[in-house]
C-alpha cells in the first residue's frame, strides 16, 4: 500500500547532509526517524487516504537558482509581489533560499527573518526553544515525524517584544521543478506585545508534479501579541499534500488567519488554533475552490483553554466537476475556559452534479458558562439569484460568476495584502471558469 | 415605432399545478396597465412567467414582443429585448456592489467597445439616486444585502431608471412601503412615463394607483383577466371591493384553485 512507510534511514540522513548540516537538525532528523515506525498515520475524518502516496520522494533536496533583484524574479512570483512597494520579502525557489529583502527599520528593531537552517545557527536558543515544541510535535503522527526527518526548507521569523512591524512580511515559495518536494517549515514567533502581518504564497508554473507537499507552520503569539496570518496556496495537480498550520495564543494574544487554499491536488489541511491564554482570540477565514478529481479535507479547529477566549471560524468552499471535499469545523471549549465563545460557519457551494461537499460543524463544550454557535450548509447555486441577475441582462455564466464571487468575498476581503488579494481573485476566476 | 407586448391564451404551471388558465393582455409603449385582484388569483405568476422565472412552466399560449417569441428567449435575452421585472422579493447578492452590478447590467445590452462612459454612468446614477431619495452609500453596498424592505423596493426602481426598458412589470412594488416611500417609488415611475415606456403594475391595493394613474385596469380571478376598464374601475374596486364582479360573473371562489 502506498502509505505503508518504507524508508532507508541512512539514506535520509545522508541526503539531509546536503541541506541543514548542523547538529541540531541532524539530531532532530534522527529523533524523527527513530519514532516514525511506531507512529500512526493521520486519520482525517471522512476522507479515505489509503491510496494516497505520502512517502515517495524522488529528490530529497532540490538545488535551484537564486535571484539577484526584484526585477530578476520569475513572472509567477512577480504576480504575487507588489514589486513597486514591497518592503519585506523572502523568496524560496523549490528548496533554495533565493531572494531576501528586509527593510532597515525591520533589521534595526531586531526582527529576524531567516531560512530555518541558518537561523538554527545564528539564533540557536530561539529556534531550539520553539521548533516543534509548543506548536506541532514530532510524535503527533507519521507525517509530522516525516516532516521533521525530511525538512528541506522554510523560514524562522521572530518579532521581539513590543515591536510593531508596520509593513507585512511576505514569503513566497516558488515550485517549478516537478521532482522537488516541499517539506517546508514556518516558525513564526511574535514575542510579548508585538504585532506582525505575515503572508505566504505557494505558487507554481507547473501543471503537474508527483511530489510531496508536507508543510508545518507553527505560529506562536506571546502575551498581548497580534499576528495576522494570510496565505494563498496554489500548487499543481498530483502533489500529495499535508498542510498543518498551528497557532498558539498566550494571554490577550490574537491570531487571525485568512487562508486561500487553492492547491490543485489532494490535500489534507489541518488548521488548529490553541487559545491557551485568557482573553485571547482567533478569527479563522478559509476559502477554497476544488476542481477536477481533487479530494480535499479541511479540519479547522479552535480549542479554548483560556478564560474569556473567542474563536470564530468562517469557511466557504466551491466544488466543481468531480471535486470532493470534507469541511470539519471544530470549536472546543475545555473545562475551565469560562465565558468563552466558539462560533463557526461552513458553507459549500457545489457547481456540478458530481461535485461533493460535506460540511460538519462540531462543538465540544466541557464548560457551562460559555457561548457557542454554528451554521453549515452544502448546496447548489441559488437559481433565484441567477434569475434575478439575468433578468437585468447578465448572461448565465456572468451571473454564476458573480454569485460565486459573492459567496467567497467574506474571506477574500480579509487578505492583508492587496496583490495577494488580487492573486486570490485571479485564482478563483481561473479555477471556476476553466 | 411603438413596441407591443402581447400575451395570448397564456397557461402557466408551477410544480404541475396550473395557475394561469388562458390569460390575454396587450400592452403598448406609452400605456400604463394595472392588474388587480384578490390574493391567489395568479397575478405574480403572470409577472414571473413574462420574465422567465425557472420554476414556472408555460404549457400553452404565447408571449410576443413586437412579434418576437419571448418564450424562446433566455432570461437575459428578455432583458435585452426590453423587458424588466421589479420583483416583490429581490435576491441579495453578496460581494457585488450595487453600482458595479448596474454598470454590468447596462453594458450587457451594449456592444463591446460601446460600454457606457464611466462619468456618464456616475452622473446618471447620482441623479437617479437623489431622485429616489437614496443614501449615496447604497451605491457601494453589496446588491440588496442587508437592505430593508423599503430600500430593496427603491433599489428595484433605481435599476429600472438606469436600464430604461421598453416595458416594466412591477410586481407588488407597493407592498411593505410606507406612504413616503410609496410616493418616492411612484415618482420614479411617473418620471419614466412617456411614449417610450410601457408598464404593467401588479397590485392588490388601489392605493398605489392614487400616485400612478393607470390608463387601463384589469381584474384577475381564477388565473384569467375577467374584467377590464379605465381608471374608474380601480376607484370602484376601492369603494366596493371585488364582490360585485364575482356576482356579475357568477364566480364563487376567485382563486386559481376554484376552476379545477
Amino acid at each position: 500500500m502506498a502509505n505503508e512507510f518504507v524508508l532507508d534511514k541512512e539514506k535520509v540522513l545522508n541526503d539531509a547532509q546536503q541541506n541543514g548540516v548542523n547538529d541540531f537538525f541532524t539530531t532532530k532528523r534522527k529523533e524523527a526517524l527513530d519514532l516514525i515506525d511506531r507512529l500512526d498515520m493521520i486519520k482525517p475524518d471522512k476522507t479515505r487516504i489509503y491510496n494516497w502516496d505520502f512517502f515517495t520522494v524522488e529528490q530529497p533536496f532540490t538545488e535551484s537558482s537564486t535571484y539577484q533583484s526584484l526585477s530578476d524574479l520569475p513572472e509567477t512570483v512577480k504576480k504575487v509581489v507588489e514589486t513597486e512597494s514591497v518592503e519585506n520579502l523572502y523568496v524560496q525557489h523549490n528548496n533554495t533560499k533565493a531572494f531576501v529583502q528586509l527593510s532597515e527599520s525591520l533589521k534595526s528593531q531586531g526582527v529576524i527573518v531567516e531560512d530555518i537552517f541558518t537561523a538554527s545557527e545564528n539564533h540557536k536558543e530561539l529556534v531550539e526553544k520553539y521548533f516543534m515544541t509548543d506548536g506541532v510535535s514530532v510524535d503527533e503522527n507519521k507525517l509530522t515525524a516525516y516532516h521533521q526527518a525530511m525538512l528541506n526548507g522554510g523560514v524562522f521569523i521572530y518579532v521581539p517584544k513590543n515591536v510593531k512591524v508596520e509593513a507585512p512580511i511576505q514569503v513566497v515559495v516558488y515550485h517549478d521543478d516537478e521532482k522537488a518536494s516541499l517539506f517546508n517549515h514556518v516558525l513564526l514567533v511574535a514575542d510579548e506585545g508585538s504585532e506582525v502581518t505575515y503572508v505566504e504564497n505557494y505558487v507554481t508554473n507547473l501543471e503537474s508534479s508527483k511530489a510531496q507537499l508536507n508543510v508545518v507552520s507553527e505560529v506562536l503569539a506571546k502575551d498581548n501579541a497580534k499576528i495576522n496570518y494570510g496565505a494563498v496556496d496554489f500548487l499543481a495537480k498530483d502533489i500529495t499534500g499535508y498542510v498543518v498550520r498551528r497557532g498558539n495564543t498566550d494571554r490577550d494574544a490574537v491570531i487571525d488567519w485568512a487562508l486561500g487554499l487553492m492547491n490543485d491536488s489532494n490535500v489534507i489541511y489541518d488548521n488548529t488554533t490553541n487559545l491557551n491564554g485568557d482573553n485571547s482570540q482567533s478569527d479563522v477565514k478559509i476559502v477554497t475552490v476544488g476542481r477536477g478529481h481533487q479530494k480535499l479535507n479541511f479540519t479547522t479547529e479552535v480549542i479554548h483553554y483560556g478564560k474569556n477566549t473567542y474563536g470564530n471560524i468562517l469557511k466557504h468552499g466551491v466544488m466543481k466537476e468531480n471535486a470532493n471535499s470534507v469541511f470539519n469545523g471544530i470549536g472546543h471549549i475545555k473545562k475551565g475556559a469560562t465565558f468563552s465563545n466558539a462560533q463557526q460557519e461552513s458553507r459549500v457551494l457545489m457547481l456540478d452534479g458530481k461535485a461533493r461537499g460535506d460540511a460538519n460543524p462540531i462543538l465540544l463544550i466541557d464548560e457551562d458558562e460559555v457561548e457557542a454557535g454554528h451554521a453549515a450548509s452544502a448546496g447548489r447555486v441559488d437559481e433565484l439569484q441567477l434569475f434575478y441577475l439575468m433578468s437585468r441582462g447578465l448572461k448565465r455564466e456572468e451571473a454564476e460568476r458573480l454569485v460565486i464571487h459573492g459567496f467567497l468575498t467574506p474571506v477574500v476581503v480579509n487578505l492583508p495584502i492587496e496583490s495577494v488579494k488580487n492573486l486570490l481573485v485571479d485564482v478563483i476566476e481561473e479555477k471556476i471558469l476553466n | 415605432m411603438t413596441s407591443v407586448l402581447e400575451i395570448k391564451d397564456l397557461h402557466v404551471e408551477i410544480e404541475g399545478k396550473e395557475i394561469l388558465k388562458g390569460l390575454n393582455l396587450t400592452l403598448k409603449q406609452g400605456e400604463i396597465h394595472a392588474v388587480m385582484g384578490p390574493n391567489g388569483t395568479g397575478k405574480s405568476t403572470l409577472s414571473q412567467a413574462i420574465m422567465g422565472h425557472p420554476s414556472y412552466d408555460v404549457t400553452q399560449g404565447e408571449i410576443l414582443l413586437d412579434g418576437e417569441n419571448v418564450l424562446e428567449m433566455e432570461v437575459d435575452e428578455r432583458a435585452h429585448a426590453g423587458l424588466f421585472l421589479a420583483m416583490q422579493y429581490p435576491s441579495e447578492i453578496s460581494g457585488v456592489t450595487n453600482s458595479d452590478f448596474l454598470r454590468s447590467a447596462i453594458n450587457s445590452s451594449r456592444e463591446e467597445g460601446d460600454e457606457i462612459n464611466l462619468m456618464q454612468f456616475i452622473k446618471k446614477l447620482d441623479k437617479n439616486m437623489e431622485f429616489l431619495d437614496m443614501d449615496p452609500d447604497m451605491a457601494t453596498r453589496y446588491l440588496n444585502e442587508g437592505f430593508s424592505g423599503g430600500e430593496k423596493k427603491r433599489n428595484e426602481i433605481l435599476q429600472l431608471m438606469m436600464l430604461e426598458p421598453k416595458f416594466a412589470i412591477l410586481d407588488e412594488i407597493d407592498s411593505g412601503l410606507d406612504i413616503d416611500a410609496l410616493q418616492v417609488v411612484s415618482n420614479g415611475i411617473n418620471e419614466l412615463r412617456g411614449p417610450e415606456f410601457g408598464s404593467l403594475i401588479i397590485t392588490h391595493y388601489q392605493r398605489l394607483l392614487n400616485y400612478i394613474e393607470p390608463d387601463f385596469v384589469h381584474v384577475m380571478m381564477q388565473g384569467r383577466i375577467v374584467k377590464s376598464g379605465g381608471k374608474e374601475l380601480a376607484v370602484r374596486l376601492e369603494n366596493e371591493g371585488y364582490e360585485w364582479i364575482k356576482e356579475e360573473l357568477g364566480i364563487e371562489d376567485e382563486t386559481v384553485d376554484a376552476a379545477e
